[in-house]
């Protein structure tokens, strides 16, 4: 972060989405009134998301003699005990330190596995001002190979460096630039792909929130490469604080030569504009997304023509992840050769996850490709977040599939995770304990791509429908056995049948839960049994007589009435009434009310 | 050529082809949805599944779409590959999940490619347990019918409707399963393409909704090869008759002319002929005029002997929308000097002289088909989405060559739809469009430029000059207009096949002799270029062939008492002239007898009517535009006295004592002394087969081998089952017996064949998929330039003319529907045609101080003042208003001329500035 004027303080708050969420804007304010009512000599500043979003909200204090202090989980009533013990006096509120320089940052079990490349940013620059980003070495890149004026040195650094795209399909960034670069036609466009959809997948916002610049940076090297002179930024419309962060950079870099026409003296020219996605999760695949930014319906159509040959209005056009792009700035910087020498043979570098469900340490982490998903849950993740043991987790989202934990020692690699049913994907990590019905996770990102669909193949319109349809019978008990068969070549054919990603990955979670959670589908079919005791139709609340005290308070927390009893006697669930909405269980205070 | 496997046989077949299109045309039934033979793949049903095999050695293979893989020499495919076959019942299993099971109450039952394809492949029973998805249905306007739930979600009628016709107003809604095709609210489908939906969609999502009226099976009509009656371009069509009313018009394909498409006013203009003005017997009226009497053909006969006793008193008046033997037969009754063409004055005089042009030649007249390969186009004066729809659809889909070497370059064919428009982005071939008013074609145009009808001319003759000398050849040519004619000079001569269009209906001769002389500069320069005129009405061109003397010299002739006698055949004379000067023909005359099938101003007139045939109830010749002359074939048998008209007049003839129509016992004899008489028809007599074809001694039916009811129909009335009517006039017989197999291209009275009860049989009758019917697309050229001519008469440029204060050019406007005179009296049609109005530029109409909806009183010379309400229509020049042509409600008034208006209100006088 900058440093504050001398003998100032530097109070920077998290305030990426999930920052806010947490009730950032509350602390922001304590802050800036408490230190203006107080006259206090500090400077209070903003920035992304640095990862650790289950701390959030996070506070970092500098002191005027440089040292950090980073405070999390604070609330408006913690922060005006911090004003008033460190700002003030000088004492550290230590119960709430999650950093100092004793407890370094890097040090932490959630960092020490890390390698920050994509995220380098993230956490210490104010996004909003793009003299944080040239502080720490932004554009430094940019003046290079603009000074340099070879795009062909750049695509061969990008290539050598081995950098693949991390939207999931994992093609090497080097040759598609290459391939744009050597199609015919005029003018060339290159758009960012920030349309991120995954249900659990929150990696691109947090780049776009916390360091737009590195990705536009990104953007402008791989235009000047491919010889583009006008740009595009497709975000998501529900990313607000991105696209206004976005805006602001673009702005800002406009004005400092990094954008427009003879860009820092060199004579190459390149305008950015930024359209907002409705919403659409099949934009999110390049030729939808073109037909979507052309103002039309956004339908996937067959390649070739690539749209490095005929993209964006039929003109040669690249389209980069915002995670790749971000990487850009970085390999140009360090050289290809540092980022090569990260990772495995053919995956090389570092790649984003965003690591939430039943984790202890949820957030954004970013790791070196070759660690393990052990590795990742276990030590930077802390293992499961509740009482129960993790027992799978979903990579990849709905085009991914469910690894079982005698998985998890798959290293992180393109080929491997492929190997082993599921995908790299554009990066959600979804932690799941036992607790967690696989069928019915399956049914969940089923249910996403069903509706999903542009509707435009007939398997992927319909089959991933009947797929769907049979999972949602198997979740209430009302499967048959062949019905596994018959999900099992209706997903073939969805596979080899659909036109796009979209469809030939949708069968993905189901296929995966259906390889290793076979038991689970068949204990809802043959028991009528919801092992993890989550699908409504199968499972039944009842009242531990041993236990209950009679209370009365779950009698008044049923919606449906279903309980009764007398006062200080035990009660009873009358099952036929219940509507399995679990109040009851939240309410009881004896854990007398068993899920059977 | 390449030569492809298909289950281990060599084919060889056309290059660049997709395998589907290769497959359809070596006569497999490989079953598809999305494709289209127009609209080619999109790849959306995945229902053309085949197995690829990389080599003869490959056992596996692997599932692709046909429609999208290229039929590359020595590829290996297989069709009854077992997975393949699963695969594609496995397609049609899905799509018939949500397919509502009212086949026996839908439409379409029977001619529905659907139930055809779910046949072909062998599903009958679906595996899944599921709810059916539901949709609301939209009320679309009169011409169809909407019922979503039956969707199967092919996407054809989108990527028709939008892509291919241009229409706005329809499109695809939602995602996954839910996605909806429709408005996006409630409301009438503006594209005048819109009909096709119901023969382009592959079930009955869309359907006819004029006929859902009188609804009959499609195994039920009695069909019979027809061509439409309601513009020039004669698109061939299928009418289906039960009861002894029309039910339908359908398209039928003719790869020259208009291929896979109708237009709306061809569709559904059929309504006429059921309706409540027909004539149906004949009348007679007593010399006081009054209310006319329905009469027996014997008393008909005898009013007639009484007319026309005295020979050498009689004059014809023939018609554009009577057919050529109608024309000829007059012709013979009253001499070739006493025939006049019945068209107004500047109408006989501008299609003569299109007529010489394109028989002085050096350019061609091309068909439709020739037409789709211009490259670059040049529209003189004409609204050719208004006057010849189906010629502007075709315009619509003409792509640069260029564009199609650069698709070509980056891999993409032309098939490959959806890459090859991502790739063209859209890009139409040049298409510069000069006229005076604005045209339904502007928004698709390079440029436009409107202008007077001089101006527009002027236009073209600057860029014949630049053609020929490389500078616009007149001075004080305003700069932008020398700049515009350079431009479509320089487009037109780039092009390889450059095109220019113009025609009867901007009313201009000097346009039309514009686009003649930049037709001739394109010949004589750069040896191509093709020239196409437009004429109005359906045998427009065949009357012109005919020739024939102008009605100004009828009334002439009659006023100066060399005549008494008028017999008019199908002919409406208060469309084609003045109200007084009709009026004062009509007085003049002392004897009118009218020949015609729909009661109008004129025959209200006549002492003696004739029911004559519509298209429907009688067969002919009509020559269109291009000037290919065609055979309409009639689909039933009248009840009662309607007869063709020539045989009407050829009963006139003999009444009269002469013996020349002694010898016309058929059709084909009439055509033949027509042939002999006048040369130029001498290719009518091989348009068709003649009356005695037969095959294995058998004629061809008129109903399907599967109709039905033929023993019940009738039995209300008769319990024996009635002999069924003969037709002499052709090979056509009006029973279900016959000739099974395929009948010769000009006589095929529907598409069907064994497996194929939808439109989409008419795959098994081409010699490949779109490409030429087997045994040749039907029709007769009758016009081909002269050979060797150089015409090289200076142009002679006209003057532009000013306006006087006060004064406005008013110029015809059209109307797809509303123009044509038969159209209009269809309920469906009727509801489309705008109320009457007068059209100002904005800026005219406020420095007028008039609003729009704000009537205005219209004075042209000669004419009886019009009081008309005043539409805004940007894209007028100023100092010219429009008036649309033949529309219910306005006067004839001959266009363009000046005229004054008057503001009623106002008074103030026409303040122009």
């Amino acid at each position: 972060m900058r440093l504050p004027p001398a003998g100032n303080y530097g109070v920077t708050i998290g305030f990426g989405s999930c920052g806010i969420a947490a009730g950032a804007d509350a602390v922001l304010r304590k802050f800036r009134e408490e230190i203006a009512r107080l006259k206090l000599p500090a400077r209070v500043d903003a920035t992304g998301c640095i990862g650790m979003c289950h701390r959030e909200v996070l506070v970092e204090l500098v002191s005027p003699d440089g040292r950090s202090f980073l405070y999390g989980e604070v609330t408006p009533d913690r922060a005006t005990r911090i004003i008033d013990e460190h700002l003030v006096k000088g004492h550290p509120v230590r119960e709430w330190l999650v950093a100092d320089e004793n407890k370094r940052l890097e040090s932490l079990p959630y960092f020490a596995k890390q390698k920050k490349i994509v995220l380098r940013n993230c956490g210490f620059v104010n996004p909003e001002e793009i003299a944080d980003y040239i502080q720490r070495g932004g554009y430094t890149a940019l003046r290079a190979i603009l000074r340099n004026g070879d795009p062909d040195a750049v695509i061969e650094t990008v290539a050598s460096s081995g950098l693949r795209g991390r939207g999931g399909g994992g093609f090497p960034t080097g040759k598609k630039w290459r391939l744009t670069r050597d199609a015919k036609g005029a003018p060339k466009y290159f758009i960012c792909n920030a349309d991120e959809g995954d249900p659990g997948a929150f990696m691109d916002r947090s780049v776009l929130e916390g360091d737009p610049h590195s990705v536009l940076e990104g953007m402008i090297i791989a235009a000047f490469a491919i010889g583009a002179s006008e740009g595009y930024f497709y975000v998501r419309a529900e990313y607000p604080l991105a696209v206004k962060r976005l805006r602001k950079a673009l702005s800002q870099a406009g004005k400092k030569g990094f954008l427009g026409k003879n860009i820092l003296g060199s004579g190459f020219s390149f305008t950015v504009s930024l359209m907002e996605g409705a919403g659409a999760f099949v934009c999110g695949e390049e030729t939808a997304l073109i037909k979507s930014l052309q103002g039309e319906r956004g339908m996937p159509r067959l390649r070739p023509p690539f749209p490095a040959v005929s993209g964006l209005w039929g003109k040669p056009t690249c389209i980069n992840n915002v995670e790749t792009l971000a990487s850009v700035p970085w390999i140009i910087q360090s050289g290809a050769s540092d980022y090569a020498a990260i990772g495995t043979q053919t995956s090389k570098g570092t790649k984003v996850f965003a690591l939430a469900g039943k984790i202890a340490r949820g957030g954004l982490v970013e790791v070196p490709m070759g660690i393990t998903i052990r590795e990742i849950i276990e030590d930077i993740g802390g293992g499961s977040g509740t009482r129960l043991p993790i027992k799978a987790i979903q990579i990849g989202g709905p085009s991914g599939g469910c690894l079982p934990r005698s998985l998890f020692d798959t290293p992180i690699d393109y080929e491997s995770l492929q190997r082993s049913g599921a995908i790299m994907g554009s990066g959600g990590m979804i932690v799941l304990d036992e607790s967690s019905c696989m069928v019915d996770i399956a049914r969940y990102f089923l249910a996403f791509t069903q509706n999903e669909s542009c509707g435009k193949c007939t398997f992927c319109r319909i089959g991933t429908k009947r797929m769907l349809e049979i999972l949602e019978r198997i979740t209430q008990g009302k499967g048959h056995m062949e019905d596994l068969d018959l999900i099992e070549e209706l997903a073939g054919k969805v596979k080899i049948a659909s036109l796009c990603g979209l469809g030939q990955t949708a069968p993905n979670p189901v296929l995966t839960t259906l390889r290793f959670f076979r038991d689970e589908y068949e204990a809802h079919i043959r028991d009528h049994r919801c092992p993890a005791k989550k699908c409504k139709a199968l499972i039944r609340y009842a009242i531990d007589s041993s236990r209950c005290v009679g209370c009365g308070a779950c009698v008044r927390a049923c919606p449906a009435g279903a309980i009764s009893g007398e006062k200080k006697q035990a009660h009873r669930i009358n099952p036929d009434v219940c509507t399995r909405c679990g109040l009851c269980v939240e309410t009881c205070k004896f854990d007398a009310i068993a899920t059977e | 050529m390449a030569t492809i496997y298909i289950d281990n046989k060599p084919y060889v077949v056309k290059d660049r082809q997709n395998l589907l299109q290769v497959c359809l045309s070596l006569g497999f039934d490989l079953p598809y949805f999305c494709w289209h033979p127009a609209m080619h793949s999109v790849g959306a049903c995945r229902q053309c599944a085949v197995k690829l095999f990389r080599d003869e050695k490959d056992t596996r293979g692997k599932i692709i779409m046909a429609c999208m893989t290229l039929a590359k020499d020595g590829i290996r495919i297989s069709i009854d590959d077992p997975e393949a076959k699963k695969f594609r019942a496995g397609i049609t299993e899905f799509l018939m999940t949500c397919h509502p099971h009212d086949c026996p109450v839908c439409d379409e039952g029977g001619e529905c490619h659907l139930q055809d394809m779910t046949v072909m492949t062998g599903h009958t029973y679906r595996g899944y347990r599921f709810r059916k998805r539901t949709h609301r249905n939209q009320y679309l306007g009169p011409f169809l019918h909407h019922e979503m739930n039956r969707c199967i979600a092919c996407y054809r009628c989108v990527r028709f409707y939008c892509d291919y016709a241009g229409g706005r107003d329809l499109n695809a809604f939602q995602c996954g399963n839910r996605v909806y095709f429709g408005r996006h609210e409630d409301g009438v489908l503006e594209n005048i393409f819109s009909g096709n939906l119901a023969e382009v969609c592959p079930t009955g999502v869309f359907t006819d909704k004029t006929f859902r009226r009188h609804y009959t099976r499609k195994w039920d009509l009695q069909t019979a090869p027809s061509v439409c009656v309601h513009c020039a371009l004669g698109c061939n069509t299928i009418p289906g008759e039960r009861y002894g009313t029309l039910r339908r018009i359908h398209n039928r394909y003719n790869g020259e002319v208009n291929g896979y498409f109708l237009c709306d006013r061809g569709r559904y203009g059929y309504e006429f002929v059921n309706g409540n003005r027909r004539i149906r017997g004949p009348l007679l009226r007593g010399p006081g005029g009054g209310e006319a009497r329905p009469c027996t053909r014997g008393e008909a006969l005898s009013r007639m002997e009484e007319a026309l006793h005295t020979p050498g008193r009689l004059i014809g008046i023939g018609s554009p929308r009577a057919s050529l033997e109608s024309n000829f037969a007059l012709r013979t009754l009253v001499g070739k000097d006493r025939f006049f063409s019945g068209v107004s004055e500047r109408e006989r005089k501008l299609s003569a002289a299109a007529l010489e042009i394109l028989q002085r030649g050096p350019a061609r007249t091309p068909s439709l088909h020739e037409i789709r390969r211009a490259d670059a186009v040049f529209i003189i004066g004409e609204d050719v989405t208004n006057t010849a729809p189906i010629m502007a659809l075709t315009l619509l889909q003409l792509v640069p060559c260029k564009k199609v070497a650069l698709a070509r370059s980056l891999q993409i064919e032309p098939w490959d739809d959806m890459s090859f428009r991502e790739a063209i982005q859209q890009e139409c071939a040049p298409l510069y469009i000069a006229s005076a008013a604005p045209t339904g074609l502007d928004d698709e145009a390079t440029r436009v430029y409107h202008a007077t009808p001089d101006d527009v001319a002027r236009l073209a003759f600057a860029v014949a000059h630049v053609l020929e000398s490389g500078v616009p050849g007149m001075e004080g040519l305003p700069e932008n207009v020398s700049g515009l004619a350079g431009e479509i000079a320089c487009a037109l001569k780039e092009a390889e096949r450059p095109l220019v269009i113009s025609g009867i209906g901007g009313g201009s001769l000097s346009m039309i002799e514009g686009a003649a002389a930049i037709s001739r500069a394109l010949r004589s320069v750069c040896g191509k270029g093709e020239l196409s005129f437009l004429f109005p009405e359906c045998n427009s061109m065949g009357l012109a062939l005919m020739g024939g003397r102008s009605l100004a010299e009828a009334r002439e002739v009659l006023r100066e008492g060399d005549a008494d006698t008028l017999v008019i055949l199908e002919n409406d004379l208060f469309i084609r002239d003045a109200k007084p000067a009709v009026e004062e023909l009509l007085k003049s005359a002392q004897h009118i007898i009218v020949v015609d099938h729909t009661h109008n101003r004129t025959s209200e007139r006549a002492e003696l009517v004739l029911p004559a045939s519509t298209f429907a109830e009688g067969s002919g010749t009509l020559v269109n535009s291009e000037g290919r002359a065609q055979r309409f074939y009639r689909v039933f048998v009248p009840d009662g006295d309607i007869r063709e008209s020539w045989r009407w007049i050829q009963d006139m003839i003999s009444i009269s004592g002469r013996g020349e129509a002694a010898g016309w016992k058929v059709l084909d004899d009439i055509a033949g002394a027509m042939a002999r008489e006048m040369p130029e028809f001498e290719a009518v007599t091989r348009i068709a087969p003649p009356a005695d074809f037969r095959i294995s001694g058998e004629k061809i039916p008129r109903q399907p081998h599967r109709a039905s009811g033929r023993t019940a129909m009738h039995a209300h009335t008769d319990v024996h089952e009635p002999m069924p009517s003969d037709d002499l006039d052709s090979p056509l017989a009006f029973t279900m017996e016959g000739y099974g197999g395929q009948a010769p291209p000009a006589l095929i009275p529907r598409f069907w064949s064994p497996g194929w009860n939808s439109v989409q049989a008419v795959n098994k009758f081409q010699q490949e998929i779109a490409g030429p019917l087997k045994g040749g697309d039907p029709g007769q050229r009758l016009i081909e330039p002269a050979e060797g001519v150089k015409s090289a008469s200076p142009d002679k440029i006209p003057e532009a003319e000013g306006l006087r204060p006060g004064e406005w050019l008013l110029v015809p406007l059209y109307h797809t529907f509303g123009t044509e005179e038969m159209s209009v009296l269809s309920s469906s049609v009727a509801e489309r045609v705008p109320a009457p109005y007068l059209a100002l530029c904005p800026e005219d109409a406020l420095s007028l101080g008039i609003g729009e909806g704000e009537a205005a009183e219209l004075i042209a010379s000669g004419e009886a003042q019009q009081r008309i309400r005043v539409r805004y229509l940007k894209g007028l020049p100023r100092g010219v208003a429009g008036l649309p042509v033949s529309l219910p409600g306005v006067g004839m008034i001959d266009l363009p001329q000046k005229v004054s208006l008057v503001i009623p209100a106002k008074t103030a006088d026409t303040g122009k500035v």
